[in-house]
C-alpha cells in the first residue's frame, strides 16, 4: 500500500515528532498553546486597562473571594479525579475510570453552578451597589469577558469529557483519548488558577 | 495501546501541594505589606501551581523537551505584548 492509501486508510503515517505515542497529543499541544495566547492576550489586556485607568475598584473587596476560593478547589479536585480516571484506564480498570471521570463532569458542572449563581449575584445585586454597570464599566466588562472565556472552556469541556465517557463505555476510546481529553481539561484548570490570582486577588 | 513509559507521578502529592499554596495565596492578600510585595508574592505563587499542574498532571515532565517549548511558546509572546503596550500606559 502507497503512503498516500495508508493515509486515507486511517493510519498514522509515522511516529509524530515530539509526541511519539500519538499525533492527537501533539494537536492538543498546539491546540492548547494557541488558547494559551487569547487566555494570554485577555489577561494582559485587563492588566493594563486596570494599570492605565484612574480608578479601579479592589477585586476582592467588591466580587468577594469566598466562593471563588471554593470555585476554585472544586475545579483543581476534578483535576485529580481526572489524573485518577486516566491512572484507571491506563491500568485496564474500567469501573475506576468511569468513576472518576464521572466525579470529573460532576466538578465541571458544579463548577459552572457556582459561576452562574456568582454572576447573577453580582449583576442584581453587588455591582449596582458598587454603581458599576456591565457594561458602562471597564472593571465588571473585562471581568465577565475573562470569566465567560473561561466558563465557555469549562462548558465545551464538560461536553468533551462526556463524550470521551461515552466513546470509551462504546470501546471506540482507549486511554490515548482520554490522556488527550486530560489536557484540555488540566489546561482549563491551569488558566483558572491564573485568573482567580489576577483577577480576584491582585 | 499507548501504555506510559513513565512512572505514574504522585498525583495525591501534588493536589495537596495545590492546595496548601491557594491557601497561602489566600492569606496573602491580608498581610500587612506593601502593594508591590503582595504582587510578587501572589503572581509566584500562581506561576508555581501553574507550574505543577503542567509538569505532573500534563505529564509535560515526562515529555520531549522540545514540547516544552511549545507550552512556553505563548507565554513569550504575553510578555512581547506587555512590551509593546507599555508606552500607552507609561506615556512621556
Amino acid at each position: 500500500m502507497s503512503d498516500a492509501a495508508a493515509l486515507h486508510a486511517g493510519a498514522e503515517p509515522q511516529e509524530s515528532p515530539l509526541t511519539p505515542e500519538s499525533w492527537g497529543k501533539l494537536g492538543m499541544w498546539l491546540f492548547l498553546a494557541g488558547d494559551a495566547m487569547s487566555f494570554g492576550c485577555l489577561i494582559v489586556g485587563y492588566g493594563i486597562l486596570r494599570h492605565a485607568s484612574k480608578s479601579w475598584p479592589v477585586p476582592a473587596a467588591v466580587l468577594g473571594i469566598n466562593l471563588t476560593a471554593f470555585m476554585t478547589f472544586v475545579l483543581i479536585v476534578s483535576s485529580v479525579t481526572m489524573v485518577l480516571s486516566l491512572s484507571g484506564i491506563q491500568h485496564g480498570d474500567r469501573a475506576r475510570f468511569k468513576k472518576f471521570m464521572g466525579l470529573t463532569i460532576l466538578g465541571g458542572l458544579f463548577f459552572l453552578g457556582c459561576q452562574a449563581y456568582e454572576w447573577t449575584h453580582l449583576i442584581r445585586d453587588i455591582l449596582p451597589k458598587h454603581n458599576l454597570a456591565f457594561s458602562k464599566d471597564l472593571f465588571a466588562t473585562t471581568f465577565f469577558v475573562l470569566t465567560g472565556f473561561h466558563g465557555m472552556h469549562v462548558t465545551g469541556g464538560v461536553i468533551y469529557n462526556i463524550c470521551v465517557l461515552t466513546a470509551v463505555t462504546r470501546g471506540r476510546y482507549q486511554a490515548k483519548h482520554v490522556e488527550i481529553a486530560g489536557l484540555y481539561w488540566h489546561f482549563v484548570d491551569l488558566v483558572w488558577i491564573l485568573i482567580f490570582t489576577f483577577v480576584y486577588l491582585l | 495501546m499507548s501504555e506510559t513509559a513513565h512512572p505514574e507521578p504522585n498525583y495525591m502529592g501534588v493536589f495537596w501541594w495545590l492546595l496548601a499554596l491557594t491557601i497561602i495565596e489566600i492569606a496573602v492578600i491580608y498581610l500587612p505589606l506593601a502593594k508591590l510585595a503582595i504582587a510578587i508574592m501572589l503572581i509566584t505563587l500562581a506561576v508555581t501551581k501553574a507550574a505543577l499542574v503542567a509538569l505532573y498532571f500534563m505529564h509535560l515532565k515526562f515529555e520531549r523537551r522540545t514540547l516544552a517549548l511549545v507550552a512556553l511558546s505563548p507565554f513569550v509572546l504575553c510578555v512581547f505584548l506587555i512590551l509593546m503596550l507599555t508606552p500607552d500606559i507609561f506615556p512621556r
